[in-house]
């Protein structure tokens, strides 16, 4: 009975996870803004989300993502592959062939932040939701 | 948690920034510093960056800064014609250092602007993990 109350819980706790993460891939970003060579990484969030929660579009990437030969390498869990880690492209040429644009990370950086606390909110809320379905009725 | 990992990835961006605003100062601090009796003049540093992965456990590592070296610039020094100086050589040239101050201010600016971007990413993570940490209370 009580899971029945935080199963649904389960999912934003995963954006919220997935979200953290995001935010430290684009801290990462910002913090090699200056170093030759470097390339930007990013998160396709949606995609990771999904294989994060195991719904059904999650389970058929993974199978379009198995090993069909044995000289294929089987990925692993927690892999860069997992998360849908994508390198980004230079949007303007560079000497130093550094990939980080500063004005994509800060944008993103904000974005990520922004919906952080909205999955914290709707965790709050769905919290407060269960203890006000829990309260007898003369409490109201 | 991965928000507290920022904290490392940010501060490894804020020290090595501020290790090369050091360089500047150092730089701009000698502009104008003349050849010793060696002939041999103050040569302009410069730092060079590095990624440096920061292991996390769930296996994708974060990407830290770090200095991995600092390169002197070995363009010969500014020579000046002034017979009547106590440095001067020979032929009445005093050489000074090879720094170009208008790189140097440049380079503090971007090392500066940089320097603020981390700390900014740093209050973000803390404001998200201080939020996190009363959740399930408001």
């Amino acid at each position: 009975m009580l899971n029945r109350l935080t199963d649904s819980l389960d999912f934003q706790a995963q954006a919220l996870n997935l979200r953290a993460e995001r935010q430290r891939i684009i801290a990462g970003n910002i913090a090699n803004v200056d170093t030759p060579g470097f390339v930007a990484r990013d998160m396709d969030f949606a995609s990771a989300l999904r294989e994060a929660t195991g719904t059904a579009a999650g389970s058929s990437m993974m199978a379009g993502a198995s090993t069909t030969n044995p000289g294929h390498i089987p990925l692993s869990a927690g892999s860069a592959a997992e998360l849908g880690l994508k390198y980004s492209a230079a949007s303007q040429t560079n000497l130093d062939s550094n990939t980080v644009d500063m004005d994509r990370e800060r944008a993103s950086f904000v974005d990520n932040s922004v919906k952080y606390e909205a999955t914290l909110r709707f965790i709050n809320t769905h919290v407060r939701t269960m203890l006000d379905a829990m309260k007898p009725a003369n409490q109201g | 948690m991965s928000l507290f990992k920022i904290f490392d990835i940010a501060g490894s961006a804020v020290s090595s920034q501020s290790q090369r605003l050091n360089v500047v100062a150092s730089n701009l601090a000698n502009v104008d510093t003349v050849a010793g009796p060696d002939g041999k003049s103050y040569k302009a540093r410069q730092v060079t960056f590095e990624t440096v992965l920061m292991n996390t456990p769930d296996g994708v590592p974060g990407a830290g800064v770090k200095v991995s070296k600092i390169s002197e610039d070995q363009a010969p020094g500014r020579r000046v014609h002034d017979p009547a100086s106590p440095s001067a050589d020979a032929d009445g040239y005093v050489t000074y250092s090879n720094v170009n101050a208008v790189d140097e201010m440049v380079n503090m600016i971007s090392a500066s602007r940089s320097y603020q971007n981390n700390i900014e990413v740093m209050n973000t993570a803390k404001t998200l993990l201080m939020k996190t940490l009363q959740m399930g209370q408001g």
